[in-house]
């Protein structure tokens, strides 16, 4: 029989390293349940016993202030499918913050191993940790590893199941919070006992911790327990009596004590030769300049801007040979099963709904590929925390997060690495607010359709109309930023309180590991839903049987031919445009392929054909509209996938149609107006 | 509740977002309410924690404090909520 481990630890302690030298090649990433933070799984196997290590999120304490921190309580304090030990992986170059978190977990009771990670960064501060004593003064064993270079794993890996060998599990652990908080904890404690049941599955003693620490999701299962009344008035007055003598709160006074028990412990079993402090600046020199008044900025806009241009440069000659490699292939297969007298029906469906919509998945994959190793770089490196900092007042004016910019900018070239990119936030309100306005960002495909029309109708202002429609995309983003802010999000809590965790240098192999995982976990999660979405899109343009393909005759066609009195109002009310718009949503530059081929002219006979049909208004109306309208189904996909709802991807698709919709005719109108149309 | 700005070693409570670079205190009360003070107080802000100013950001939001052997950002109105009496100039040991 297998056996479950859990793997805690601060971030920026090494934690994804040690789980890779645990379990090796041996992994699995999905999700937790309901939530789309990603959840790894492992295993290894030592000496007989199979071990399966779940990795939780990286977290500073089990106090819920964040999604990732809710993850790794609810797991760890579970009713059911509790691991059976806990793995905290402590920074041995400053234990402190890390024994935090360690002496919360060993408080709910799980037996525990403490992995002392970063050993020879300890070694090069001046640190020297007393393991014997640490291991005493804790009540568990303690494994020093320095996981980058694989030291110590399996010794590591020993401890672990020679602890989960034990037939008793240790002494249960009990933090002495000293004689003004105890009686109430004893007091608390054993009035829980009598329960019938444990409250919300807990240890008694934890319990009574979490209550007086103010933790919501207990004080909700007190509520809930029938014996809040009783429960509150012991609180009430034993904890009345407390504050007034400490001159603070209950959940100060016990955080206090926690973080007090903890600086004892390090105290106590490490050592600092000061002697080396001098070496010790590197970070804080760096950052001197990085952060710096006048640089801070500048450097942080170059280093993205760089990302940006390297993505995109790398990127699309990748793309193109993906694409050529997709187009001749199609043609190939067209070809082949036309001459071995397969039906034109069939062979257009190989073609244009099977390997073109298989294509339109993988020409994804260089931008998420390159975009994740850059954002791994800049994560693993430290830089990341300093842009969020440098740039935190500007984005929190818009109602977002310093961190929120990189997904931003990345709009412009592609919305659905930007919009996996706001994995980097940790604060649901954040990630939401910037995955709903990131379609407003106008993506590089959305270019050729402005470029030709401009191009068309805008003569010598050609440049300056294309350069409006991004400053629109800008100013409609931040606008929706602010309003989603102050209405959906209205009084979730927005936090900055971040770590700026000293520099070092990335690993390579962990920076392309993370790449490779994340672009393949785009084409396996939302691969299916463009896959079908490109093949709907070809049924629907091709029957009813024997129609010319995207003709008025097909589905499309009638489609397109009722939604063009819709369109009217914004000056561009023919059915045409309508498919056109329809077609858009498999990727947005298809808009001209369909308008040629619709117009009868082919690409090149458009600039010729358009004047027929729109107005310079309503060009410039129908241009409003193809920046701000649904994004493309692979946004929408990614979209699926980043929030895990269809009713957020539903939302955020009649949103941006109806700011389309809602601009294009405003546009029209008041150009009408003015007299312009 | 009133804050002092009277400098250093004056040992009156003010707000941790009013020290200068470099100032150090030391924490006497967590002024925010919720999931925000409990984030705080985790993070090791606790009353009698040594703290100092580190640096602000290009446009002095948000600040860096060093604490507990690490550096951590807060947004000026997060420090708000963040009561200390100086301890000196010098601050505290890294």
């Amino acid at each position: 029989m297998s056996k479950t481990i859990a793997l805690a630890g601060n971030p920026n302690t090494g934690k994804t390293s040690l789980f890779n030298e645990l379990t090796g090649s041996n992994q699995h990433v999905g999700n937790w349940p309901g939530v789309t933070v990603e959840r790894k799984e492992g295993r290894f196997r030592f000496s007989g016993t199979e071990v399966v290590v779940v990795d939780l999120p990286g977290t500073y304490s089990l106090g819920a202030a964040s999604l990732d921190e809710q993850i790794a309580a609810d797991y760890l304090l579970a009713r059911e499918d509790r691991p059976d030990l806990a793995v905290v992986v402590a920074d041995a170059s400053n234990i402190e913050r890390s024994l935090y978190l360690a002496v919360q977990v060993l408080e709910t009771g799980i037996p525990l191993v403490l992995a002392l990670n970063m050993m020879d960064m300890a070694a090069d501060k001046g640190i020297t940790i007393d393991l014997e004593k640490l291991s005493s003064l804790m009540g568990v064993p303690v494994v020093p590893t320095v996981a980058r270079r694989g030291e110590g794993i399996e010794k590591l890996k020993e401890t672990i199941v020679a602890s989960l060998g034990q037939e008793k599990p240790p002494l249960s652990f009990s933090l002495p919070y000293g004689e003004r908080l105890a009686p109430l904890l004893d007091a608390l404690e054993s009035r829980l006992e009598e329960l019938p049941e444990p409250l919300a599955g807990m240890r008694s003693r934890t319990a009574a911790v979490r209550i007086v620490e103010g933790d919501s999701a207990i004080l909700a299962a007190v509520e809930r327990s029938g014996v809040a009344d009783e429960l509150n008035s012991l609180v009430a007055e034993m904890g009345g009596k407390i504050e007034e003598d400490l001159g603070y709160d209950l959940q100060t006074a016990l955080i206090e004590r926690r973080w007090g028990f903890v600086s004892g412990i390090t105290a106590e079993s490490s050592r600092r030769d000061l002697s080396l402090k001098a070496r010790l600046s590197i970070s804080d020199r760096i950052d001197r300049v990085v952060t710096s008044r006048w640089l801070g900025l500048p450097i942080f806009m170059l280093v993205t801007w760089a990302i940006f241009w390297l993505t995109y440069a790398i990127g699309d000659p990748l793309v193109e040979l993906l694409e050529g490699t997709f187009e001749g292939f199609g043609e190939w297969g067209g070809e082949f099963l036309a001459g071995a007298g397969i039906s034109e029906m069939v062979s257009s469906f190989v073609q244009e709904g099977l390997i073109g919509g298989v294509g339109s998945v993988i020409v994804f994959f260089p931008h998420i590929f390159l975009l994740f190793a850059f954002i791994a770089l800049l994560e693993d490196s430290g830089y990341m925390a300093r842009g969020a900092f440098v740039m935190d007042r500007v984005m929190h004016l818009m109602g977002l997060h310093g961190k929120s910019f990189i997904p931003m900018l990345m709009g412009f070239g592609c919305n659905v690495p930007s919009i996996m990119a706001t994995r980097i936030l940790e604060q649901r309100r954040d990630r939401m607010i910037t995955l709903l306005v990131l379609p407003f960002m106008s993506c590089s495909a959305r270019l050729p359709v402005f470029v030709l029309f401009s191009g068309v109708f805008f003569g010598e202002y050609a440049g300056t109309a294309v350069f409006s429609l991004y400053v629109i995309g800008i100013v409609v983003a931040v606008l929706s930023g602010k309003v989603l802010g102050s209405t959906l999000f209205k009084g979730e809590s927005s936090q900055l309180v971040m770590e700026l965790p000293p520099y070092h240098v990335p690993s390579p192999l962990m920076v392309l590991r993370h790449a490779w995982e994340r672009g393949f976990l785009f084409l396996r999660k939302a691969g299916t839903f463009i896959l079908l979405s490109v093949a709907a899109v070809w049924v629907l343009a091709s029957f009813p049987a024997g129609v010319e393909y995207a003709s008025t005759e097909s589905f499309v066609g009638r489609i397109g031919q009722m939604l063009a009195p819709l369109l009217a109002p914004a000056g561009f009310g023919f059915w045409q445009a309508a498919v056109a718009l329809l077609f858009g949503f498999l990727a947005k530059e298809v808009v001209v392929g369909t308008l040629g081929a619709l117009l009868g002219a082919g690409e090149a006979g458009l600039a010729a054909g358009l004047p027929a049909l729109f107005s310079p208004l309503s060009a410039y109306a129908f241009l409003i509209m193809t920046l701000l309208y649904v994004p493309c189904v692979a946004v929408v996909a990614a979209f699926r996938k980043e929030t895990g709802s269809w009713g957020w991807t539903l939302f955020m698709v009649a949103y941006t149609t109806l700011m389309g919709y809602g601009g294009a005719v405003l546009v029209f109108q008041v150009g009408r107006l003015l007299g312009l149309g | 509740m009133a804050i002092s700005y009277s400098g250093c070693g004056s040992g009156k409570e003010r707000a941790l977002s009013s020290l200068e670079i470099g100032e150090g205190g030391v924490v006497s009360k967590i002024a925010a309410e919720g999931g925000l003070k409990r984030r705080i107080l985790e993070m090791g802000l606790v009353p009698g924690t040594q703290i100092r100013m580190e640096r602000k950001a290009p446009l002095n939001d948000p600040i860096s404090v060093w604490f507990r052997g690490y550096e951590l950002s807060l947004r000026v109105d997060e420090a708000d909520a963040v009561l200390i009496r100086p301890s000196g100039c010098a601050g505290c040991s890294r």
